[in-house]
């Protein structure tokens, strides 16, 4: 499956993990302990440096998932012109640049090493999940992802082989059921093989 | 033991699938995601406690950089976005919709619709506007304004989560940990 990491790499590539999430932890609570636009704009264009920094393409590519934002920029900015008040140009800066810099990070760094940094930040829960099982659950669901969005598309066949119909929710008790069945024989497999710590 | 591994994972793994399945088209025209009917389904198949972990697992991967949110969203930006709190209030929901079904000894079918509209509608949009409120710097009566559009899909996703879980009580009785 494709990750959001951008796939070239730029010189935030090779930064440590939990560097990168640490500085953004504290670069996203200085965002929101700003309020003047100028200083926001200001905190924007530095995360659009470090964006243009990575090159064209990543640059790019960064853009997109902030469009996601576009319906809360436009009501906002609908907003704050109706009530002709300037406060709205801090909240769209403060937003657009938080989930730039998060984006950021994301795209600089493999899913491995991520993961590698959440399993880290849940060590305090390891007295009651062990850790092996947390590592175990998340690779299950990284497996199982492809093979239950196969399994989705084939009920959605099998439904239209006997209908003329879209089949709509119809096949989600199915697909339910399914997911239910493969846990119980996945745990058998485990069980077999060993079992979980 | 490894039987509840297997189940948050794969019930992690199914939330993401309702959220990828191209326009499911629950009901003709009105478009709506699947995948708060996901959370909503963790909690009243699982029951609160193990419904809630999968949820986390489910959002621990979107952190992580997997691109399962709606619309191929993921990564650690939308967790910075106004939208973050029905992020946070996903596993609540999911808890709130199982506790319901366990306690609630009516039907399975009304207990699931019960705690789907109660966890997955009221307790995820009360979380998700006060989320709004708060990253949009409204009022939260503006911000429940943003939210009311979506109630109505909403409300018809607690419905089938509550179809969905009936007829999984009809066909594997000793399957629906909620009731366990």
């Amino acid at each position: 499956m494709l990750t959001l990491t951008y796939p070239s790499k730029t010189w935030a590539h090779p930064l440590p993990a939990g560097g990168k999430l640490a500085a953004l932890a504290l670069a996203t609570m200085g965002l929101f302990a700003l309020h003047e636009p100028a200083h926001l704009a200001l905190a924007a264009l530095g995360t659009s440096g470090l964006i243009a920094s990575g090159g064209g393409g990543f640059a790019l590519a960064s853009l997109r998932p902030l469009w996601m934002l576009w319906p809360f920029v436009a009501i906002v900015a609908a907003w704050h012109l109706w009530l002709r008040d300037p406060a709205g140009t801090a909240i769209i800066l403060r937003m657009i640049t938080a989930v730039g810099l998060a984006n950021f990070v994301t795209m600089t760094t493999k899913l491995t090493d991520m993961i590698a940094v959440i399993e880290w930040l849940l060590r305090p829960v390891a007295r009651v999940i062990p850790a092996p099982r947390i590592a175990l659950a998340i690779a299950l669901t990284i497996r199982f992802i492809p093979v239950m969005l196969q399994r989705a598309g084939d009920l959605a066949l099998a439904w239209r082989a006997r209908s003329p119909n879209r089949p709509r929710w119809r096949i989600l008790p199915a697909l339910t059921l399914s997911t239910l069945d493969d846990a119980a024989r996945v745990a058998e497999a485990l069980r077999a093989r060993g079992g979980v710590d | 033991m490894e039987k509840s591994v297997t189940q948050i994972a794969l019930f992690a793994a199914l939330i993401a699938i309702l959220g990828l399945i191209p326009k499911i088209d629950l009901i003709s025209g009105v478009p709506i995601t699947a995948q708060s009917l996901g959370v909503m389904l963790c909690g009243t198949v699982l029951g609160a406690k193990r419904g809630a972990l999968a949820v986390v697992l489910f959002l621990v991967l979107v952190a992580a950089g997997l691109p399962l949110l709606s619309g191929g969203r993921g990564g650690l930006g939308v967790f910075a976005a106004p939208s973050v709190g029905y992020l946070i209030g996903f596993p609540i929901a999911a808890f709130v919709a199982g506790w319901v079904v366990q306690t609630w000894r009516a039907g399975v079918g009304i207990a699931a619709f019960a705690g789907a509209a109660i966890g997955g509608v009221l307790v995820l949009n009360i979380i998700g506007v006060i989320g709004m409120s708060v990253m949009l710097n409204k009022t939260l009566f503006e911000a429940a304004l943003l939210a009311a559009p979506f109630l109505l899909g909403d409300s018809i996703k607690s419905v089938l989560a509550g179809l969905i879980t009936q007829s999984i009580a009809r066909m594997r009785p000793d399957a629906l940990l909620s009731r366990g």
